[in-house]
């Protein structure tokens, strides 16, 4: 659509110009940019999948509002994947023939891929906010984007946070039972703590691994097996649900490890972990990407969130989830078009600084993979998820090895 | 479990297939990829049913882990694939065999020992569950990682390899479903087909009158599972990936049930039916309650729907259907 | 030592299956229909322990008689309005009545509830009762007391009330019963009823060792027939039975094997019963 400037506007423009110029990540943008690009949001609101799916709703609530109020020009169209890659894919196809300009989802790898498919044959860009599984970027797809972890970087940054936690308390334990979820990502992320740990200069070894059925309800055996190693370490690879599971049959059972460490799964600092367990949740630590507090726009994110969503723990999914649809916002100005073709340029291009999350700014390599992505190392202090490492970015110190479960206050 | 007993079909009701095959042909020429890709899962659904519909509607005995041999299938053509590149018309038939043999093994074990009824159907859904668990471990085809198909270019169609749009699988899959549509026609009306609708409707009769009534239901079971084990080949090739948590779930199970007993048990059109409606139910659904973000709001009307027409309509809405629109003489 | 801390906290855990796996074999062995909802009535009492203990505060074993009372009316009227008319026609229609009974509930419960586990705050939740080197888990110590206090009663129900005896007759011959003048209709509705009241109180126990989410059901129904089967169909002392052989055997495998397999274990028992004894290690052949 064509704008003719007139003379009024254009004096009115250039006084404006300098002004909006002078504004953070606003790049001039006469035309176009006005209407807003349509995104696609697909997230497994409903099933299984369906808590991690609806707290990372609130984050896209979020974005809806605080992207347009910066600058902006988005608009987004909610989908259900049901935590079922078959009805990812049906939504998929739906958004698109509903005219989306871009897809962004969807937590689960099954379902993004299946989303991703169908985005890389309709030629529609794909934004993928969580999903961890390595295979996604490996099939060279043109039109994925992922600002996520795999599983093995995942792996590789949390076991690299162990030397530091080590260095930072001045502790070097000798042995570790590992206790991992039977699932998909349980089992990527033993293939490459696996593969890691002969190169990773660790001091301990892992004496015993112990995997167990994620939809296991009762965790009991498993945690004798691990207090029958007797290790120094407790390390995990865990979802939600197990890790409270897990958590309580440690205290039932009297098992008092140097320290429980996730090398980088979730559940130990989710909302529901702390409200459940109150003081046996304290000083379990986790390395992974987290909002970063001690930058701005992150500052920011956190308060609007703390503020809309009292109670609620802003995690790294909801994190993740806003980093991607401010993606988004920022390839389209830069494109100033949101034509498959120009959104592809724009995002490959992509480099924003003042984002969310720990770590340098947001680019994406020739796979469409962003592999700049830290873990850091998060503990619960006092009921909250605190990172104490890397430096850098702490907000406290990191206290290991961790008081028994009697000695809580 | 009643059906209509063995017939040609009419010439309207012919007339009327026709009719249905003809505009099924046209619609992915006229009709958006959205609706396509939601043919795609009404045809996946029909042909299971349809395949399931072979051993329990005709022969009678109630199977409820029939995505074991989705599974079977799924996994053999795609392992072989992925691991010595065998092309899936190979594979698929490989995984045609695997299920047979699985089928007739627990077939036979069962029916050797007398377990019947609702002690079989259970024994099915111990197996597909135990091979289920046994595939979260199986390492050389993923185990819980996951089994991926590499996917090349998708701009041009591939049947050979079966890579492609959903428009491709579209037309094979409508394919599938006409040809059990047409193999079930077939068999009912040979004698094989009439023992199995004997042993359905009184087997003790049936084994005093002569039939070897073990080996018939052992077939029925060989076939049916060998029919869904080829769905599950193209399921694999469609969907690229595959986790033992999907392809052997007991929710599969399920789904591949209801169509075929919504629509009509034992009745030759029965499933087809059933998957249409059940489809389009689940998406009006999705999008009446899609401004209402209330999780569980459409499960809840998908089972208040079962319920009614198993209330109201038992032996499925084909039966009543074809009475209201007059192709009861001699249809099925 | 340490196995012979997993076995017993597999017995006690075997207990409180028995318990649920009890309420369906009242149900399938006197009305011979397949309950597929029984999961699903369990965690319809789990999530009424929630609530009641969340806004009272009484614990769950208090609030177990009520909350078995509640089931007990709930079993009844749905086989007095909705089961009734099925117990005569094919499995597979009773079948997916009962799935479409379960998916309604399971719908109604993510609705109300969400998707989130609940559980309930004891404060001696992680207390642990020391018996020289055994450590006992005193809640799984009380859950499997309630379960064997729940299973006598059942039992002396059936032993000593006429309707208990009535309801043991209709199970051996339904044609006799009727002829001998017992209302078979209200009988019927009584039991299942009786069924899920089991099933209630075992929710009861149940959450005092797990947490209750929308899905856990399926599982549960599974596992119930399992046990059923195992044990033998219409035998009481068999359901027990057959919870604790599932419990223990589960601890056991988990333990000597691997953790993941322990479902698969029941799996294969089942199987391995279902060929070689199908009518349970203590039914009536």
């Amino acid at each position: 659509m064509t704008y003719r400037i007139t003379r009024r506007e254009f004096g009115l423009g250039a006084a404006a110009g300098g002004a909006v110029l002078a504004a953070p990540g606003i790049i001039g943008s006469a035309h176009a940019a006005n209407k807003p690009i349509k995104i696609g949001s697909l997230l497994p609101r409903s099933g299984y999948e369906g808590i991690i799916g609806q707290g990372c709703q609130r984050a896209v609530d979020l974005a809806k509002r605080m992207l347009p109020e910066m600058g902006y020009a988005i608009e987004v169209v909610d989908a259900d994947t049901e935590s079922k890659p078959e009805v990812a894919r049906t939504q998929a196809e739906k958004l698109i023939s509903e005219g989306v300009d871009i897809l962004v989802g969807a937590f689960d790898s099954g379902q993004t891929f299946s989303i991703a498919q169908v985005a890389e044959q309709r030629g529609v860009p794909f934004v993928i906010n969580i999903g961890s599984d390595p295979a996604i970027t490996e099939q060279g797809y043109k039109f994925i984007f992922r600002n996520f972890p795999t599983s093995v970087m995942l792996g590789t940054n949390g076991l690299a946070r162990f030397n530091d936690l080590f260095a930072a308390t001045h502790t070097s334990p000798k042995t570790a039972v590992l206790m991992i979820v039977n699932d998909t990502f349980g089992q990527t992320m033993l293939k490459g703590i696996n593969a890691l740990m002969p190169k990773a200069n660790l001091p301990f070894h892992i004496v015993e691994t112990i995997s167990y059925d994620p939809q296991a309800k009762d965790l009991s055996i498993e945690v004798a097996k691990a207090k029958a190693a007797k290790a120094d370490i407790h390390m995990v690879v865990t979802r939600l649900n197990d890790a409270i599971l897990m958590v309580r049959e440690m205290v039932k059972q009297r098992y008092e490890p140097m320290g429980i460490i996730s090398p980088g799964s979730p559940g130990m600092y989710q909302t529901q972990f702390m409200k459940v367990l109150g003081k046996y949740a304290d000083y379990a630590i986790t390395n992974i990407p987290w909002i970063d507090p001690k930058q701005s726009f992150a500052h920011t994110f956190q308060a609007t969130w703390d503020k809309a969503y009292p109670g609620e723990v802003c995690t790294l999914d909801a994190g993740f989830t806003f980093e991607g649809f401010l993606i988004i916002g920022d390839a389209y100005k830069r494109a100033g078009s949101a034509k498959p073709q120009a959104m592809v340029e724009a995002l490959k291009a992509t480099n924003i600084k003042d984002r969310i999350m720990i770590g340098g700014p947001i680019t994406f390599n020739e796979k469409g993979q962003n592999v700049n992505l830290p873990s850091g190392v998060l503990q619960i202090q006092h009921g909250k998820p605190t990172v104490v490492l890397p430096e850098q970015y702490s907000e406290a110190k990191p206290v290991f090895p961790v008081p028994g479960w009697s000695k809580r206050a | 479990m009643r059906g209509a007993g063995p017939v040609a079909l009419s010439p309207r009701t012919a007339l009327a297939l026709a009719g249905f095959v003809a505009i099924m042909v046209v619609l992915p020429f006229i009709a958006n990829d959205y609706i396509v890709s939601v043919l795609v899962v009404v045809l996946f659904s029909a042909y299971f049913g349809q395949s399931w519909n072979i051993i329990t509607g005709f022969t009678g005995q109630l199977s409820l882990g029939h995505a074991l041999y989705v599974g079977l299938g799924a996994y053999t053509s795609a392992a072989l694939f992925v691991h010595f590149d065998l092309s899936p018309w190979l594979g698929m038939p490989a995984g045609m065999a695997v299920a047979a043999i699985a089928g007739s093994l627990i077939a036979a074990l069962s029916f050797r020992f007398r377990v019947g009824g609702v002690y079989f159907a259970l024994l099915t859904i111990a197996f597909s569950e135990f091979v289920r668990i046994l595939f979260d471990h199986f390492k050389w085809v993923g185990a819980t990682e996951g089994l991926f198909l590499p996917v090349a270019n998708l701009a041009h169609d591939d049947p050979l390899h079966l890579r492609g749009s959903p428009t491709m699988f579209y037309y094979f899959l409508l394919a599938l479903t006409l040809g059990v549509l047409g193999l079930s026609h077939l068999l009912l009306n040979r004698r094989v087909g009439y023992y199995w609708q004997a042993i359905r409707e009184d087997e003790e009769a049936a084994q005093a009158l002569g039939i070897d009534v073990f080996r018939c239901k052992v077939m029925a079971m060989a076939l049916s599972a060998a029919l869904t084990a080829l769905g599950g080949g193209f399921l694999a090739f469609y969907d690229n990936n595959l986790y033992p948590d999907t392809a052997f779930s007991l929710g599969r199970s399920i789904e591949i049930i209801t169509a075929p007993i919504i629509g009509g048990l034992g009745t030759l059109f029965g499933p087809i039916l059933g998957a249409f409606l059940l489809t389009s139910l689940g998406e009006t659904m999705t999008n009446l309650t899609s401004g209402w973000e209330i999780a569980g709001l459409k499960q809840w009307f998908y089972g208040a729907a079962l319920l009614l027409i198993v209330a109201l309509l038992p032996s499925g809405i084909w039966p009543w259907l074809r009475r209201v629109i007059g192709l009861e003489e001699s249809g099925r | 030592m340490l196995y012979l801390n997993i076995i017993i906290a597999g017995l006690l855990t075997g207990l409180v299956y028995g318990l649920m796996a009890l309420g369906l074999s009242v149900i399938f062995g006197v009305i011979r229909v397949v309950n597929f909802a029984h999961g699903e009535m369990m965690v319809m009492a789990m999530y009424a322990v929630y609530l009641a203990n969340t806004f009272t505060g009484i614990d769950p074993l208090l609030l177990l008689p009520l909350v078995a009372l509640a089931l007990f009316g709930f079993g009844y009227a749905l086989q007095r309005l909705l089961i009734n008319r099925y117990i005569t026609r094919p499995e597979h229609e009773q079948f997916l009545l009962l799935l479409a009974v379960a998916t309604i509930i399971t719908a109604s419960l993510l609705m109300g509830f969400g998707p989130d586990a609940r559980n309930v705050q004891l404060g001696y939740a992680y207390d642990s009762f020391q018996i020289g080197a055994l450590l006992l888990d005193k809640v799984r110590v009380f859950a499997a007391a309630g379960a064997a206090a729940g299973t006598a009663a059942l039992w002396a129900f059936f032993r000593f009330t006429r309707t208990g005896k009535a309801i043991r007759a209709c199970a051996d011959n339904h044609f006799a019963a009727q002829v001998v003048g017992l209302d078979v209709k209200r009988l019927y509705a009584v039991t299942f009823g009786l069924g899920a009241a089991c099933v209630g109180a075992a929710g009861c126990l149940m959450l005092l060792l797990v947490d209750v989410q929308p899905y856990i059901s399926t599982d549960y129904t599974l596992l119930a027939f399992i046990i059923v089967i195992l044990g033998g169909l219409g035998s009481m002392p068999g359901a027990l039975l057959g919870g604790v052989i599932v419990g223990v055997s589960e601890a056991v495998s988990g333990f000597v094997i691997e953790p993941s397999f322990k479902s698969a274990f029941s799996f294969g028992l089942l199987i391995l019963v279902l060929l070689v004894r199908p009518q349970g290690l203590l039914g009536r052949a």
